[in-house]
């Protein structure tokens, strides 16, 4: 039975294409907690987060957000997740303020609510010059904010983001980072992809590390340290684990 | 291997990318698909060569005399061949302008710009001759076979007409950007693309039309009184039909022409290149002031949301809008011809109603496209606490209303002249729209809207079917609306078209 303490739990999860994906994977993310998924290319991150967010259908296994079963009911489970791919969509033809309108009338928010909260966020994240321009002509490091703003403009309880600082410059990624600091601090949890291991080193309360579709391991910075015996840095610690996996592998091939 | 960075190079580069395009396009990468293909086109090659062997067997088995009827005939198929592959070299010319893809790779390399946009345009003109090759090559096949060896000579012709179109479409596109700026060049040039590729034949069907009472455009081409308008057979008019005719000479001077007015073209043009493209690029990135003024937001349900969103892309997309809208520019001439045929018998707003069926059908087919496959956010629409039924039944909604919007003021006009007729008449366009847009949703896969183009490639079957259903509305229209219970067998034919449709449609597949 899936407890509503945990923002995430998962169980059983299963997922192939061509080949497997997601092997088994068991995984629980507490709520208002800020978890790091940190893995190779081609892990299987991505994978895991689309099908949290319900953009892909499991091959078995079962999610569920703060309680709710993502299969059963997952009307109710997308009305508190927001989802934030690593390329931002967004249309061309609207402004960031009709993006935000859009967002609230799908997540049906109250009108008057939502042109308060999307006015914040517009200030809140710098776009407020651009307002009223269509989206078609940012760049990327703008759209990502307009679809950041999107996901926050809804209130959700947890916040999904695949490498959402890929391509940010340094004033945006410090802009965004800012935003879900504030948003973890509110109680919100937040699951993120990152290949930027200092992002995920000063940020992440647990860091979970994916490696040929399984977790091979999970825990705090300090947790983590303690599993390979050593006092270093995040990217050692990655690099460690993943040649290990790598070398297990090997050894069972 | 040819040395990096020179012609050659960037011709093998240019080659792997265009075959690998269409194979992909053609195929989907899958190895039946490509002996199915290769079968089918040359079924339909073969089926050309003998539509070809019954069209002009009884003209040539008499042995063709080179007379001004002769001349007139050949000139005037010449040149309406000609206007299409125009019409084709404007758009691939277009396209290689604001085509981003390995551009900015190349155009940031040490490798000269110029060299790219010859290999191109080259490349265009190759295109355009090739694929008019292939569409001639039946009747020039037929008419060596009956008359010899020198009707080889029409593919010179094809090739130099083919080069003199890629100059003209390059000189269009240069003068178009230096007149009215990159932001308009590219729908103006599209525009342009249509009209001289449907406007000729539009025209000369139009002219057979009201003259001669038939859509047979050679009809004009054949009629005495502009034969004898004709000018004489020593006028220069006639190189070319005499080129293609065997006239070593004429065929080497229409060759030269061509390939030396596109040299010239690409020599003069050719610098300037790169500047068109970035200022293409820049198009792209130029910000687009919506309004002035914030407006408040609106309450809206969840389709409604939807729904204005669609409305929203399609008006603020003047590209797309003519893409679609273009479609029914060539109703046109079925339109007359019903007009000129039938329209002091049967009244003409009887024969206008297929005409508006089809129409109704053609445009829900593009527009149920836009709004059901080409998704920009589709992450965020399928992430949102709304059933995908509900999202699709307002995408619906929102191509129906728009139909609405721009048949509403057709039907109210044959309403004026008969209440009965506009009745009929809205029921089919209901049925024709509602047909292309089930369709459209049978086979959805989400795209890009930028990949409009693309659609009828995606899916041969939804095209094929989509175009078939509406014709068959059409008939079974105005068959109806003439009270004629042979109605039943078109709309028995569309509903067959539907079935076939829906069962080859990729059902464990839509998203």
């Amino acid at each position: 039975m899936p407890s509503p303490d945990f923002a995430l739990d998962i169980s059983g999860l299963r997922k192939s294409f061509d080949r497997p994906v997601v092997i088994d994977l068991e995984l629980k993310v507490k709520a208002g907690e800020f978890y790091a998924l940190l893995g190779p290319n081609g892990a299987g991150k991505t994978t895991i987060l689309r099908m949290v967010a319900g953009l892909l259908k499991p091959d078995a296994g079962a999610i569920s957000v703060y309680g709710i079963d993502t299969a059963k009911d997952p009307i109710a489970a997308k009305s508190i997740v927001a989802w934030v791919s690593d390329e931002p969509m967004v249309y061309d033809r609207l402004t960031p303020l009709e993006y935000l309108e859009f967002v609230a009338g799908l997540w049906r928010i109250d009108a008057r609510e939502a042109e308060r909260h999307s006015n914040e966020l517009v200030d809140w994240l710098g776009l407020r010059p651009h307002a009223n321009e269509r989206c078609g002509g940012f760049s990327k490091g703008m759209l990502q904010k307009v679809a950041l703003a999107g996901a926050l403009v809804h209130n959700p309880r947890l916040i999904i983001l695949d490498e959402p600082l890929t391509g940010l410059d340094a004033g945006s990624a410090r802009q965004v980072k800012d935003v879900l600091k504030q948003k973890v601090a509110a109680g919100i949890t937040v699951i993120m992809t990152t290949h930027i291991l200092e992002v995920a080193e000063r940020m992440a309360e647990r860091i979970g590390v994916i490696n040929h579709g399984r977790l091979v391991a999970e825990g705090t910075l300090a947790e983590l340290r303690a599993r390979i015996g050593r006092e270093t840095t995040l990217e050692e610690i990655f690099l460690d684990l993943v040649a290990q996996k790598e070398a297990d592998l090997a050894a069972v091939a | 291997m040819s040395t990096p960075a020179t012609l050659p190079w960037f011709a093998a580069h240019e080659f792997r990318l265009a075959w690998r395009d269409w194979l992909a396009m053609t195929t989907g990468g899958r190895k039946v698909r490509t002996v199915v293909l290769v079968l089918m086109l040359g079924v339909f090659y073969l089926g050309l060569h003998l539509l070809a062997n019954v069209l002009l067997a009884p003209w040539v088995s008499e042995g063709i005399v080179i007379d001004k009827a002769t001349l007139v005939m050949v000139t005037g198929t010449g040149f309406l061949f000609w206007t299409v592959m125009l019409s084709q070299a404007l758009e691939s010319v277009t396209r290689a302008y604001y085509a981003r893809s390995d551009l900015d790779l190349i155009l940031s390399s040490p490798a000269s710009s110029a060299s790219v946009f010859a290999v191109r345009t080259a490349a265009t003109a190759l295109a355009t001759v090739l694929l008019a090759c292939l569409l001639a090559s039946p009747i020039i096949n037929v008419l060596i076979a009956y008359e010899g060896p020198k009707w080889l000579a029409a593919y010179g012709v094809l090739a130099g007409f083919g080069a003199l179109a890629a100059a003209i479409s390059v000189l269009v596109t240069v003068g178009l950007f230096r007149s009215i700026g990159p932001a308009r060049t590219r729908l103006i040039a599209q525009i342009i693309a249509g009209i001289v590729g449907a406007g000729f034949v539009i025209g000369i069907q139009a002219v057979a039309i009201l003259s001669f009472g038939n859509m047979n455009r050679f009809s004009v081409l054949q009629s005495p009184e502009f034969v004898a308008a004709a000018p004489d057979l020593t006028n220069p008019l006639w190189l070319p039909a005499r080129a293609a005719m065997g006239d070593l000479g004429a065929m080497l001077f229409v060759l030269a022409l061509g390939l030396g007015a596109l040299a010239l073209v690409i020599r003069a043009t050719s610098g300037s290149f790169a500047q068109h493209a970035i200022a293409a690029a820049g198009v792209s990135a130029a910000r687009v002031q919506q309004s002035a003024a914030t407006r408040p937001f609106r309450q809206a349900s969840q389709r409604h949301a939807l729904r204005v969103k669609e409305w929203r892309l399609l008006l603020r997309d003047p590209w797309l809008l003519s893409q679609t809208l273009m479609q029914i520019l060539y109703l046109f001439p079925p339109a007359l011809f019903l007009w000129v045929s039938y329209g002091q018998s049967a009244g003409t707003y009887v024969v206008v109603i297929p005409v508006i069926v089809m129409a109704a059908g053609q445009l829900a087919g593009g527009l149920s496209w836009l709004a059901i496959s080409g998704e920009d956010a589709h992450d965020l629409v399928v992430t949102a606490p709304i059933h995908p039924r509900a999202v699709l039944t307002a995408k619906i909604e929102a191509v129906l209303c728009s139909i609405g919007v721009v048949f509403a003021p057709i039907l109210l006009c044959v309403a004026i002249a008969s209440w009965e007729l506009a009745w009929i008449t809205a029921l089919f366009v209901a049925i024709s729209t509602g047909s292309a847009t089930a369709i459209q949703l049978w086979f959805r896969v989400p795209m890009r809207r930028a990949m409009f183009r693309r659609r009828q490639v995606a899916s041969r079957t939804a095209t094929i079917s989509e175009a078939l259903s509406s014709i068959m509305w059409a008939g079974a229209a105005v068959l109806a609306a003439g009270n004629q219970w042979l109605a039943a067998l078109p709309a028995a034919l569309a509903i067959i078209v539907l079935v076939v449709a829906w069962v080859l449609s990729p059902k464990g597949k839509r998203v």
